[in-house]
C-alpha cells in the first residue's frame, strides 16, 4: 500500500545573520494510512520543523513531501490550500479564534469552504458531541480549560474532514490526566474515522500511550524509526536509548563486572525467569534497574542485571536468559 | 455677550467640528484601513510578503506622517480646491484632515493587526484559508478590540487637528476659539469652546471604550 505521507531526503536550513542552522538533514520517512506515528526528540531537535513541513507551514530547503500522492512543493497556491484541507493540525497552544464562540470556531473551516450557515452549525454540533463539549457551544475559548480548548481544536479539525491529523506538541501544555484524555480522544478519532495521526512530542509517555510507530529525531537527523514495540524493546542507536531509558544511566554507574539488559514482552513476563535462574545456579544476581511499561496494550518489561564476577558463570546465565527467549544485551561499557 | 447669535454660533461650531472629525475619520479609514492591511500582509513576516509593495507604502506613509499638520493644511490647498471647489470651511478642511489621518490610521491598523497571535494565523493557514479570508475572517475580526480602541484615539487626534484648521478658516469650534479668544480677547467664549472640545473627546473616548469592551471575548466577564 502506498504510504499516505512520504518524506524524501528532506532538508531545512534556516539562514541566520551569522550562521546557518540545519534544522533537518536528509530525513526520509514513510507514514502509512491509519498509523499513529510519533515523532520524538529533545527540544530543538527539529521535530516541530518536520511536522510543519508536512503542510508547508514551513517550506523545506530541499527534498520532497508527498501527501496523498501529491508533491506539496509542486502545487500552486490554490492547490496547496485545497491539499491543506485534508491535513488537519492541532497545536500546543490550541490557537483558537478568541473572538469567536466555540461553535463558530468549529464552523470556521466550513465557512472557509462556503458551507451554508445552518448546515455548518448542525454539523458543528455533531463534532462537538464527538469531543464531548456540546454544552459549551456558545461559550468563548477564554472561558474554557486547556483540555477543553484542545477538544474544540480537535472538533474544528474534524469539521474539515481531514485524512491526516498533525499534532504539534498538542498535549505539552496539559496536565497528565488531561493529556491522557486527549490522547484517548485522538485514538478514537484514528480508529473511528481512519485518520492517520502524526504526533510530535518530547514525552516518551505520549508515544507509549498511543503510538503504533515512532521516529526519533536528533539534531535534525532521523536517528531511528519503526514500530513502537520494536524500538522500545531493542533500541539500536544511542539517541533512542537515551530517550527510552531516561534516568537509567545513573543506575548503571554502580560498578558491576558484567551487566546485561534484558527485555521481556507479554508472553514471558509472568514466568519468574530471574528467580528460577538464581535457584538453578545457586548464585545471586543484582537487579540494578527494573521497569514495566504498557506499550500499545502489551506489557513490556526491562531489567538491568549485575551478574557474578565469575565470567564462566556469567556466560552461563546469559545463555540461560537467551534460552528463556528474552532479549539480552550485554552492557560492555560497564564491564569493569 | 451670551446672546442668541453667540449660542447659535457655538451650536453650529459643535456641528461643524463633529462633521469634520467624523467625516475625515470615515475617509481616513477608507484609505487607512486598506493601507494598514497592506502594510501588515506584505511585511516580511506577513501572510503575503512583498518587499517592493511594503517598502513603497512604508515610505509614503512615513513622508506624510512627517509633515506637520499646519504645513500640510497649506500644502494641499490646490488639491482641496480641485476636490471641493473652495479652500475654506468645514467641507474643505476634510481634505487635509483625511490626508493627515490616513497614514496615521494606517499605522495604527498595522499595529493592531500585528498583535494577532501568530499561532492563530498559522492555524487558519493550516485549514487552507485564502489571503482574503485570512484578512477578513482572522486578522480584522481577531484584532477588532484593538482596532476600535485605536479608532477612538484616531477620532480624538483628528478632532485636535480640526481645531488647528480653525487658524486658516476651517470652521468649527477651533475656528471660534481662535476668532474670539485670540483675535478679540474674549476669553469667555474661548474657554467655553475649549471645554466643549474636551467634552467631545471624552464622550467619543467613552463610547469607543464601551464598544471595544462589549465586543471583546478574550476575557471572562
Amino acid at each position: 500500500m502506498e504510504p499516505i505521507i512520504k518524506i524524501e531526503h528532506l532538508n531545512k536550513e534556516f539562514k541566520l545573520k551569522d550562521a546557518n542552522v540545519y534544522a533537518l538533514q536528509d530525513v526520509t520517512l514513510d507514514i502509512n494510512r491509519g498509523d499513529i506515528y510519533g515523532i520524538i526528540g529533545m527540544s530543538g531537535a527539529g521535530k516541530s520543523t518536520l511536522v510543519r513541513c508536512l503542510n508547508l507551514l514551513e517550506r523545506p530547503t530541499s527534498g520532497s513531501v508527498i501527501v496523498n500522492g501529491q508533491e506539496l512543493q509542486k502545487l500552486s497556491d490554490k492547490e496547496l490550500r485545497a491539499a491543506r484541507k485534508d491535513i488537519g493540525m492541532i497545536f500546543q497552544h490550541f490557537n483558537l479564534l478568541m473572538q469567536r464562540s466555540v461553535i463558530d470556531n468549529v464552523c470556521f473551516p466550513m465557512e472557509l469552504d462556503g458551507v451554508k450557515k445552518t448546515e455548518a452549525r448542525s454539523r458543528a454540533m455533531e463534532y462537538l458531541k464527538i469531543v464531548g463539549l456540546e454544552e459549551k457551544a456558545n461559550a468563548y475559548p477564554a472561558q474554557l480549560s486547556g483540555g477543553q480548548k484542545q477538544r474544540v481544536a480537535i472538533a474544528r479539525v474534524l469539521a474539515s474532514d481531514p485524512k491526516i491529523l498533525l499534532c504539534d506538541e498538542a498535549t505539552s501544555a496539559l496536565d497528565p490526566q488531561t493529556t491522557k484524555s486527549i490522547l484517548q480522544l485522538i485514538r478514537e478519532i484514528n480508529r473511528e474515522y481512519g485518520i492517520t495521526v502524526v504526533i510530535i512530542t518530547h514525552e516518551m509517555s505520549v508515544v507509549q500511550e498511543i503510538c503504533t510507530h515512532v521516529a526519533i529525531i536528533d539534531h535534525g537527523r532521523l536517528a531511528e524509526h519503526g514500530s513502537v514495540a520494536q524500538i522500545f524493546q531493542t533500541p539500536q542507536t544511542k539517541e533512542a536509548k537515551k530517550l527510552i531509558y531516561q534516568g537509567y544511566e545513573k543506575v548503571t554507574e554502580m560498578k558491576g563486572r558484567h551487566c546485561v539488559r534484558i527485555t521481556f514482552s507479554e508472553n514471558s513476563s509472568f514466568e519468574p525467569v530471574i528467580g528460577n535462574m538464581v535457584l538453578a545456579y545457586k548464585t545471586p544476581v543484582n537487579i540494578l534497574y527494573a521497569n514495566t511499561r504498557d506499550i500499545g496494550g502489551v506489557a513490556n518489561g526491562e531489567m538491568v542485571l549485575q551478574l557474578p564476577d565469575d565470567r564462566d558463570m556469567a556466560d552461563r546465565m546469559i545463555s540461560y536468559l537467551k534460552n528463556a527467549k528474552l532479549s539480552v544485551e550485554e552492557l560492555k561499557n560497564y564491564v569493569g | 455677550m451670551w446672546d442668541k447669535t453667540v449660542i447659535m454660533m457655538i451650536v453650529t461650531g459643535i456641528g461643524e467640528t463633529l462633521y469634520m472629525t467624523l467625516g475625515s475619520t470615515l475617509f481616513g479609514y477608507i484609505l487607512g484601513l486598506p493601507l494598514g492591511v497592506l502594510l501588515t500582509v506584505t511585511d516580511e513576516d506577513g501572510i503575503r510578503p512583498n518587499r517592493a509593495v511594503y517598502k513603497a507604502l512604508d515610505f509614503v506613509t512615513n513622508i506624510l506622517r512627517s509633515i506637520p499638520f499646519l504645513i500640510l493644511l497649506i500644502l494641499v490647498i490646490p488639491l482641496t480646491r480641485i476636490i471641493v471647489g473652495k479652500t475654506y470651511g468645514p467641507t474643505a478642511t476634510i481634505v487635509p484632515l483625511t490626508i493627515a489621518a490616513a497614514p496615521f490610521i494606517g499605522r495604527m491598523v498595522e499595529s493592531s493587526l500585528k498583535e494577532v497571535d501568530r499561532g492563530v494565523i498559522e492555524a487558519a493557514q493550516s485549514m487552507g484559508a485564502s489571503t482574503w479570508q485570512m484578512i477578513t475572517k482572522v486578522l480584522l475580526t481577531e484584532a477588532r478590540t484593538s482596532l476600535i480602541v485605536n479608532a477612538t484615539i484616531a477620532v480624538g487626534t483628528i478632532l485636535g487637528y480640526s481645531a488647528m484648521a480653525g487658524t486658516v478658516g476651517g470652521g468649527g469650534l477651533g475656528d471660534i476659539a481662535i476668532q474670539y479668544g485670540y483675535y478679540r480677547y474674549e476669553a469667555g467664549i474661548m474657554i467655553v469652546t475649549v471645554i466643549l472640545l474636551i467634552l467631545l473627546v471624552q464622550i467619543m473616548q467613552g463610547i469607543g471604550m464601551v464598544i471595544s469592551k462589549k465586543i471583546d471575548h478574550r476575557r471572562i466577564k
